[in-house]
């Protein structure tokens, strides 16, 4: 049965759904992509209200707020209020990331309009009541208290405060720690909430199962009085903390594992450069085949995965190599990392190294938008980043476009070996002393709970 | 909403399942092999698991990795899983690539062990040690998807014991294990494949015939153990863990009736009644009003051998002790085993399930998936199409009954994980390890791409 290895047939057409766009009078924005394939219908209300503009002190209010939107309406309390969504087949999400707050749902098309009049609800009349907000909150302190024993909790959020300067918002969690979120209250989110979210802040975006004549006439209807006019977001100044190369230690005693973390400051999504640097990260550490997962995992079986990613945000997000390896080898694992970050500023990428990578990005594509829940948060990031309107029907054309001689332009003038932070979770009884013998940089030792050991 | 389904069975035994849908250029190739963990022999536990990433080293005609890496250059996913019944591979491919997905599945399937070497099983069996230290030894309550079935299943049963496997036996494993487990199990035989989304079936039934008619059949599956168990546990078996947690967490187990049988249904939409999302009793008591935990769910683990578990978990709040999370959880199994459930509770769990259900067919490979599911586990690709007709038929007393009949003290298992200090005043010396609830399936982990646009 020796077959040799079928050739691929033609590519069969593929296009992103197409989205029609329009603002209502009050300038909310809508963004309509039908998919009529089956009965469903994706609804996300993106609004210009992430942890971004969070002020000193304040740390964690834009995430609070949004998850207290579906905590009650002024005229539902929050039981009843989820009781009337799941009784529609559905059932609302709120949250805030860095750049935005959104509020999601997915219902069989026959549940839009009510759907959508619970929607606007929560988004436009949300109730704040005291008791609900206090319950949030205690719910992100047992989730931060939970993080001192969660190795890759711990480690995102150490990693986030060593490479920021300590003025930046990203040297402190999307979420705030513990003494901001104590100080937060009702009448904090009320008033976020007032300011920040409005007509003009908001964009509807629907996909799957309808019309754009029939969203727009049920978002007329269910949103048309909404009028607040907001100020734009203050933006984030994403200084670094050194431009040294440093390492971090922290402590957790016993651990079988090292949690590693090792990059800097990173790119802002919008940069000129950003495919070149997919395609770049790709073959880093982005693909199960890229050379930190290979090296790390298929070489040298140090861990059960390894990756590098840019995470793209208004302002620039981290770059970061993440992985968790055996306690014994912490040292070496790191090594083959910065190797790894050397050799591909080092000489261009191979021929068929770029093809794997260039190929996936534009290979997955229909892969990757099956779903209205997964066309709805790509048309959401693109609402966000004021991404063009062709975006997603000349994304394959980007990425095919980007040569070697690009990706090790990328390397060379995006990554960054001298200023990595290495930062290690784990037992640092065992992993300091060979860390230190890498020469990153005088090592500090701290342990989960904050408290300097060393 | 029904599926159009083609099944057919090769003469070597394989049961082929076509499903086609041309509404994008889009095709998965899915295939379950009928074994797990249940079938692993004593001394090697995680075997299977292993024996799934060996999967992924090539075969005859295939080189170490390049299974992904081909699949990745057509734009296609991938990844494999297992289970404590089954282990399953699945590739999602631009449609044009069908037949780089089939070539690569026959090719293991036929020819796996030329391939084979001792330093691709020492490297994986090292991989899989770390793959156990990241999802379970080193994360809080990561020990509890092999703690509670070695508690709710007897010894000498298949399903008690550890799917990921002790270190002791990881070590054990020989190439002579992974030879002998594949002529067993990865047979013709003993596999479904199923192709869903964007291909004309009489191309895909001559590629199916090209690549899969000749691998041979294989000598049949051995028996497994008698794998029959009495209705209920009989008792209340309870184990505390004294663990690096930093607030306790709570699994209350429940024998239940097999997967796809009418009671099961009955049962799984009492587990939604129970703890599936805000409007579930569980989240509005301990969650909204007493305050008592912070993350609450119910599920049934949907086994189809022997009998079925119904799960019920919650985390505690900071300040609130185990005791307390305990019989905060218990009071709300009573009443709803005494109380009944109202016919609005139904209504809202029915209202949910048809959403997520239309939801989960968007997909190629999650329709190949739940076809090769259905056809592994009771037989029968079919009744795929009938999910929602059985749910639609449960009433309130259907389910009022299984919470009589399943929930009460002769049927509980605790596991309990409390912070040291509690588990030293419970008088609890055994420390565990640490580890994480990550939802159960193992399996080779794919990496995806960052810069999705």
């Amino acid at each position: 049965m020796s077959h040799p290895r079928p050739q691929a047939g033609t590519p069969g057409p593929y296009e992103f759904p197409h989205a029609t766009r329009f603002a209502l009078a009050n300038g909310l924005r809508v963004i309509v992509a039908p998919m009529h394939r089956l009965p469903l219908v994706s609804v996300i209300a993106v609004v210009d209200a992430g942890a971004a503009g969070d002020t000193a002190g304040r740390e964690g209010l834009a995430m609070l707020t949004a998850a207290a939107l579906a905590e009650g309406t002024v005229d539902r309390d929050g039981p009843a209020l989820v009781e009337a969504f799941e009784r529609l087949g559905t059932a609302v999400d709120s949250g805030a990331e860095w750049d935005d707050a959104t509020v999601q749902l997915t219902m069989t098309p026959a549940r839009f309009d009510d759907a959508i009049a619970l929607l606007a609800e929560v988004v436009m009349a949300p109730r704040f009541a005291e008791g609900d907000v206090e319950r949030l909150k205690a719910e992100r302190l047992a989730e931060l208290l939970q993080q001192q024993v969660e190795p890759r909790g711990l480690a995102d959020e150490r990693f986030a405060r060593v490479v920021y300067a300590p003025t930046s918002r990203y040297a402190r969690a999307a979420g705030g720690s513990p003494a901001t979120v104590r100080a937060l209250d009702a009448a904090q989110a009320r008033a976020w909430h007032g300011f920040r979210y409005g007509s003009t802040t908001t964009t509807l975006i629907v996909t799957g199962d309808v019309t754009p004549e029939v969203v727009r006439s049920v978002v007329e209807r269910r949103f048309g009085a909404w009028s607040h006019p907001v100020e734009p977001m203050p933006a984030v100044h994403p200084q670094a903390r050194t431009t040294e190369r440093a390492l971090h230690v922290v402590a957790k005693a016993d651990a079988p594992q090292s949690e590693l973390r090792v990059g800097h400051v990173g790119l802002p999504r919008t940069h000129r450069d950003y495919f070149r640097v997919v395609v770049m990260n790709a073959v880093l550490g982005g693909l199960f085949s890229s050379r930190i997962n290979l090296n790390l995992r298929e070489e040298h079986a140090y861990t059960y995965g390894a990756h590098s990613g840019f995470d793209w945000r208004r302002a620039a997000g981290p770059f970061v190599v993440a992985t968790a390896v055996k306690t014994e080898v912490t040292d070496a694992a790191v090594r083959e990392i910065l190797l790894e970050i050397d050799r591909i500023r080092d000489a261009e990428v191979t021929a068929d190294e770029l093809d794997l990578a260039t190929k996936y990005l534009a290979g997955v594509f229909p892969v990757r938008y099956e779903t209205t829940g997964a066309v709805a948060s790509a048309l959401a990031v693109a609402t966000v980043y004021e991404l063009p309107d062709d975006y997603f029907s000349t994304y394959r054309n980007h990425i095919a476009a980007v040569t070697r001689g690009d990706v090790l332009t990328a390397a060379r003038t995006h990554l960054h070996p001298g200023a990595l932070q290495v930062l290690a979770v784990g037992d640092a009884a065992a992993i300091t002393e060979p860390l230190a013998a890498l020469h990153l940089g005088t090592p500090s030792v701290t342990t989960a709970d904050e408290g300097e050991t060393a | 909403m029904r599926l159009p389904l083609e099944s057919y069975r090769l003469p070597n035994g394989l049961l082929v399942t076509l499903s086609e849908d041309h509404s994008t250029p889009v095709v998965a190739v899915n295939l379950w092999y009928h074994v797990g963990s249940a079938n692993e022999r004593p001394g090697r536990t995680g075997f299977a698991h292993l024996f799934e990433h060996m999967l992924f080293q090539g075969s005859e005609h295939v080189a170490a990795n390049a299974h992904f890496e081909l699949v990745q250059r057509a734009g296609g996913t991938l990844n494999g899983s297992t289970w404590l019944e089954r282990t399953n591979y699945f590739e999602t491919v631009p449609s044009h690539h069908l037949e780089l997905a089939l070539w690569l599945e026959a090719d293991r399937m036929g020819a796996l062990l030329p391939a084979m070497t001792q330093e691709k099983l020492d490297t994986q069996r090292d991989v899989v040690k770390n793959e156990r230290r990241w999802s379970v030894d080193n994360q809080p309550y990561g020990t509890w998807w092999e703690r509670l079935p070695a508690l709710c299943f007897p010894p000498e049963h298949p399903f008690h014991h550890s799917l990921i496997g002790s270190m002791e036996d990881l070590s054990a494993a020989s190439l002579e294990d992974v030879a002998e487990f594949f002529r067993t199990y990865y047979t013709p035989d003993n596999a479904v494949l199923t192709i869903a989304g964007d291909f004309e079936s009489t191309t895909a039934r001559a590629l199916v015939e090209t690549h899969f008619s000749k691998i041979p059949r294989g000598s049949g599956r051995p028996a497994l153990p008698p794998m029959g168990l009495p209705r209920t546990f009989g008792g209340w078996a309870r184990e505390v863990v004294a663990d690096d947690v930093m607030v306790p967490r709570l699994f209350l187990a429940f024998r239940a009736p097999t997967f796809g049988t009418d009671a099961y249904y009955a049962g799984s939409v009492c587990a939604a009644v129970f703890g599936q999302r805000r409007g579930s009793r569980l989240y509005r008591a301990l969650v909204r009003e007493r305050e008592v935990a912070s993350d609450v769910s119910a599920f049934t683990w949907d086994l189809a051998k022997g009998a079925d578990l119904f799960v019920a978990d919650a985390t505690a709040r900071p300040g609130t002790d185990a005791a307390t999370l305990e019989a905060a959880m218990v009071a709300e199994v009573d009443r709803l085993r005494l109380g009944g459930v109202r016919a609005d509770e139904v209504a809202r769990v029915l209202a949910l399930i048809e959403t997520d259900f239309v939801a989960s067919m968007q997909t190629a490979g999650d329709r190949a998936d739940a076809i090769s599911k259905f056809a592994t586990l009771l037989g029968d690709p079919a009744l795929v199409n009938e999910q929602l007709d059985h749910y639609r038929k449960v009433t309130a007393e259907e389910v009022a009954a299984f919470a009589h009949d399943f929930l009460g003290e002769d049927n509980r298992a605790s596991l309990v994980y409390v912070a040291p200090a509690e588990g030293a005043a419970e008088g609890v010396a055994e420390g565990a390890a640490e580890g994480a609830a990550e939802g159960g399936r193992l399996g080779v982990r794919q990496r995806t791409t960052e810069g999705s646009p």
